[in-house]
């Protein structure tokens, strides 16, 4: 009992401070190098890049990634795990296909690539059925498939000052850009999708982060997908899988890079980032610009606008946290100093009548 | 079409319950504090509507960390 109470932490202990240093200081050793980890589809960003995306709370990462995990009853067989990297990899008709344009008779050849189409596990009905889902006239000639432009619109254009030749040119040029992002199948964002062994299951890991529509797909379990876009996991699982999902991915980060620090410092930091309900950011924007007191916010950055706001809008300080403490040159609220502000003597009868005899 | 996502069975999610009045009076008292001071959750989040929580209604947390067992507790805003 003696030495589990040598270790807890005593109250008005400057914990954030303490959480602060513990990570910043092995920030410091971190590489600015990105590495390369074995079997993973791309490289994601890691080391100090990746820490600062955590803390500002970026609303995508440089590299999304999705990890998902099947099904209890599934998650043992390769073959599901293939299907399913197959059905979520996102294949569009400029992969499997070279698209000709030409201006001068205004259409957009598509000939279909058959060694890449065989790679991918596209056919050529395949292709056909996607281009004709946007309604177009279509034209087929032996290997290829001719699009033209729409003529009627080009009419409506006429009554306008525009040159025919440069509309016509830009059409054949939006066109072909339509077409070769048009999807022949898979989850928007997803792509090259890798599957990994871990203690017996397969996991899929794929490139982009698309969970709404990567758990319709019947053999994902939705309960223990994940993304490295803990935005995304907010909007989607709560604020709570947030916090848990910011506490993994700085674990993460710091663990690679061979440094060790007590998970009770990232933890705070994650419960602080997401104490308010939105995650947010470390920084003027974010944490620091919530703070109550304007002194604390003047000291930290923007001090003429927060001291220039103050008067105008008729702010209060009242002097509870520390760096206003500090400014005052008061007693800081921290550790015994802290004392003072928790002691507010309670008006008990005595008292009262004390004073009245007195 | 809707689907429903189980998001209260999710990984990352420790287990969630609304707590009840009396509950939330004896919390506030034992640690001297006002409603408005303990860590907030939207309305909006996915779980406060999968538990049917309204504003004002504090939410139990039975979290599981490394450290050891724990509650921490929100309240709705």
């Amino acid at each position: 009992m003696k030495r589990r109470s040598k270790f807890q932490i005593p109250p008005g202990e400057a914990v954030g401070i303490v959480a602060a240093q513990s990570i910043g200081e092995p920030g410091t050793q971190m590489t600015m190098r990105t590495f390369h980890y074995a079997g993973v589809a791309e490289h994601v960003p890691t080391g100090l890049p990746r820490l600062i995306e955590i803390v500002d709370v970026r609303k995508e990462p440089k590299k999304p990634t999705i990890t998902i995990r099947l099904k209890k009853e599934y998650a043992k067989k390769r073959e599901i795990a293939e299907k399913v990297a197959y059905e979520i990899e996102s294949i569009f008709v400029k992969d499997v296909a070279k698209i000709i344009e030409d201006v001068e008779k205004g259409i957009v050849v598509v000939r279909f690539d058959k060694i890449a189409g065989e790679q991918l596990g596209i056919t050529k009905e395949m292709l056909l059925k996607s281009i004709k889902k946007g309604k177009r006239k279509i034209q087929e000639k032996g290997e290829d498939i001719i699009i033209a432009v729409d003529e009627d619109k080009g009419k409506k254009d006429e009554k306008g000052e525009k040159p025919k030749l440069f509309s016509k040119a830009k059409k054949v040029r939006k066109l072909f850009e339509k077409i070769s992002n048009t999807l022949i199948k898979g989850i928007k964002g997803i792509s090259k999708a890798v599957i990994l062994e871990e203690e017996g299951e397969f996991i899929i890991r794929a490139k982009g982060s698309n969970i709404r529509d990567v758990i319709k797909n019947k053999y994902v379990d939705p309960s223990r997908i994940y993304t490295n876009n803990i935005k995304e996991i907010e909007a989607i699982y709560g604020i709570e899988a947030a916090r848990n999902a910011i506490v993994k991915e700085v674990k993460d980060v710091l663990d690679m890079q061979g440094l060790t620090v007590n998970i009770r410092h990232i933890m705070l930091l994650a419960d602080v980032m997401c104490s308010e309900g939105i995650i947010l950011k470390v920084g003027r924007h974010g944490l620091a610009g919530r703070k109550r007191s304007v002194l604390a916010r003047a000291a930290f950055e923007e001090t003429i606008q927060h001291l220039t706001r103050a008067p105008v809008i008729g702010e209060e300080d009242p002097l509870i946290g520390t760096t206003e403490n500090i400014i005052a040159g008061k007693t800081v609220p921290v550790g015994t100093g802290r004392v003072l502000l928790e002691f507010t003597p309670p008006k008990t009868k005595e008292k009262t009548e004390r004073k009245k005899r007195k | 079409m809707k689907e429903e996502i189980d998001v209260l069975n999710y990984f990352l999610n420790p287990k969630m319950e609304v707590m009840k009045k009396q509950e939330v009076e004896k919390l506030l008292k034992e640690y001297g504090i006002e409603k408005n001071q303990l860590p907030k959750v939207l309305e909006s989040d996915p779980v406060v509507k999968a538990l049917k929580a309204k504003k004002g209604d504090v939410i139990k947390i039975h979290r599981k960390d490394p450290t050891g067992e724990y509650f921490y507790y929100r309240v709705v805003v």
